[in-house]
This record gives C-alpha cells, sequence and structure tokens, in this order.
C-alpha cells in the first residue's frame, strides 16, 4: 500500500498495524525518517503530484514485492510542510526471511530518496530553497543496478 | 470537462510562473504547441520548460516527444524530481 499523507503519521500505529495477521512472514523491517535539524533549516515543505505520485510509488513497490520476494510492503509518505523532528517517510517491509525484508526496505527508500515524484522545499532561516537529489542520494539507488539478491 | 488543456505546474516551475494551474483554450494540437503557447505568456517559463531534466506528462503519465492533446487533457510540468 501506497498513502500520502499531509497529517502526522504516526509510525508506531503503522507498523503495528502492518503486522497484523501474518502467518507466513518471518520477519517486518520498518524505517522512518524524520526531518533532520540541518543549519538554518527550519522546516521541509514537500510537494506531489496527486495521483501521478503515489502510481509512481506503488510500480516501484511492485517491482520490489517481486525483486525480494517481499509478503508486502507499505509506504507512507507526508505531503505539506514537516517540521523538524516530525517523521516524512514510513516504509515497511514484511518477508519469508529477514534479509529480504532488511533489502526490501532498505531499495524502496532509496528509491524514494531520488527518484520518487516529490518536489522537496527547505525553509531556512535566510529564506526558502528547492532541493534536489545529492550525489550520495543517486550512489545510494545505483548500488541496487549491480546488487542481486 | 473543458475545451481546452489543463496545466499544472510543480515545485520551481510554479514558484517562476506564480501560477499552479491555468486552462489554455482551445487546446493546442501537440506538446510542443503548448509549450509555445506558454513561452509567449511568459518567456521566463518558456525557457524552464525546455531546462534540463524537466519532463511532461499528459493524463498522469509521462509522455516523451511532442506527443498530440485532446481537448480536457491533463498536462503537468514536471522539474527534475527531488524524492522524499
Amino acid at each position: 500500500m501506497v498513502r500520502l499523507s499531509s497529517d502526522l503519521i504516526d509510525p508506531g500505529a503503522l507498523l503495528s498495524a502492518f503486522l497484523v495477521g501474518r502467518s507466513d512472514t518471518g520477519g517486518v523491517v520498518s524505517f522512518t525518517g524524520l526531518v533532520r535539524a540541518d543549519e538554518g533549516v527550519e522546516a521541509l515543505e514537500l510537494e506531489a503530484y496527486p495521483g501521478f505520485t503515489e502510481a509512481e510509488i506503488e510500480r516501484v513497490r511492485a517491482q520490489a514485492l517481486e525483486r525480494f520476494t517481499l509478503d508486502d510492503a507499505l509506504c507512507v509518505h507526508r505531503i505539506g510542510r514537516v517540521a523538524i523532528g516530525e517523521p516524512v517517510v514510513f516504509v515497511a517491509a514484511a518477508a519469508r526471511h529477514r534479509r529480504a525484508a532488511f533489502e526490501g526496505a532498505d531499495y524502496l527508500m532509496d528509491y524514494l530518496k531520488s527518484q520518487a515524484p516529490f518536489w522537496k522545499k527547505s525553509h531556512e532561516r535566510s529564506g526558502a530553497r528547492w532541493i534536489e537529489p545529492t550525489e550520495r542520494d543517486h550512489a545510494d539507488l545505483a548500488r541496487w543496478e549491480t546488487h542481486r539478491p | 470537462m473543458t475545451d481546452g488543456v489543463t496545466v499544472l505546474l510543480f515545485g520551481p516551475l510554479r514558484d517562476l510562473a506564480g501560477w499552479r494551474e491555468r486552462v489554455v483554450e482551445p487546446a493546442p494540437a501537440t506538446l510542443s504547441a503548448l509549450k509555445a503557447w506558454l513561452a509567449r505568456l511568459d518567456a521566463r517559463l518558456g525557457a524552464a520548460l525546455d531546462g534540463p531534466g524537466v519532463k511532461a506528462a499528459v493524463d498522469k503519465a509521462i509522455a516523451p516527444g511532442d506527443p498530440a492533446l485532446r481537448p480536457g487533457a491533463e498536462v503537468a510540468f514536471l522539474p527534475p524530481m527531488s524524492g522524499g
């Protein structure tokens, strides 16, 4: 499932709900990304293209399910203004064995950080600026081009 | 349903143009004709639409090349995506 939320997200509640009713799953890995207080940053503003953004993430989620043999995966992403310390993204991956769950969650996060259709504005003491993925973000995603689970 | 096309701008393109959504009537025949129309409206926006990494989506699907536009279509201009 893929969801965009303009309200605060509750990672604990999302994880608890994601665990319910599983009998084949041996492990669930979850990741929560928070807005970090980088120098001068006061808040982030995330813009999505409703309908398009969810469909693109869903396409990659479906690829991840197959590639890592996941039982299920959940991606929840904030949109709008997100304050320092608030969760901005939550990903969970369920698999029969833990390695697949770790790798599935890692892959989904690398995709979300560098390729997902979001536009990110950083509100800083000196003003607001649009930010693009870092070289590190691109390199993180590129790891998966040669990686075989 | 309009006879025009609905144009959506995202991210820095929206800030540059000062608007997010506008209907262009009548519908230009192609994506390139729409871009030419927008460039006449706002030369800076026109230049930005041809900038590096800007993609167009027609009816929520990335549209490479110069697709034909039907009346009622939704055309979104997507600057380089920044991820979450």
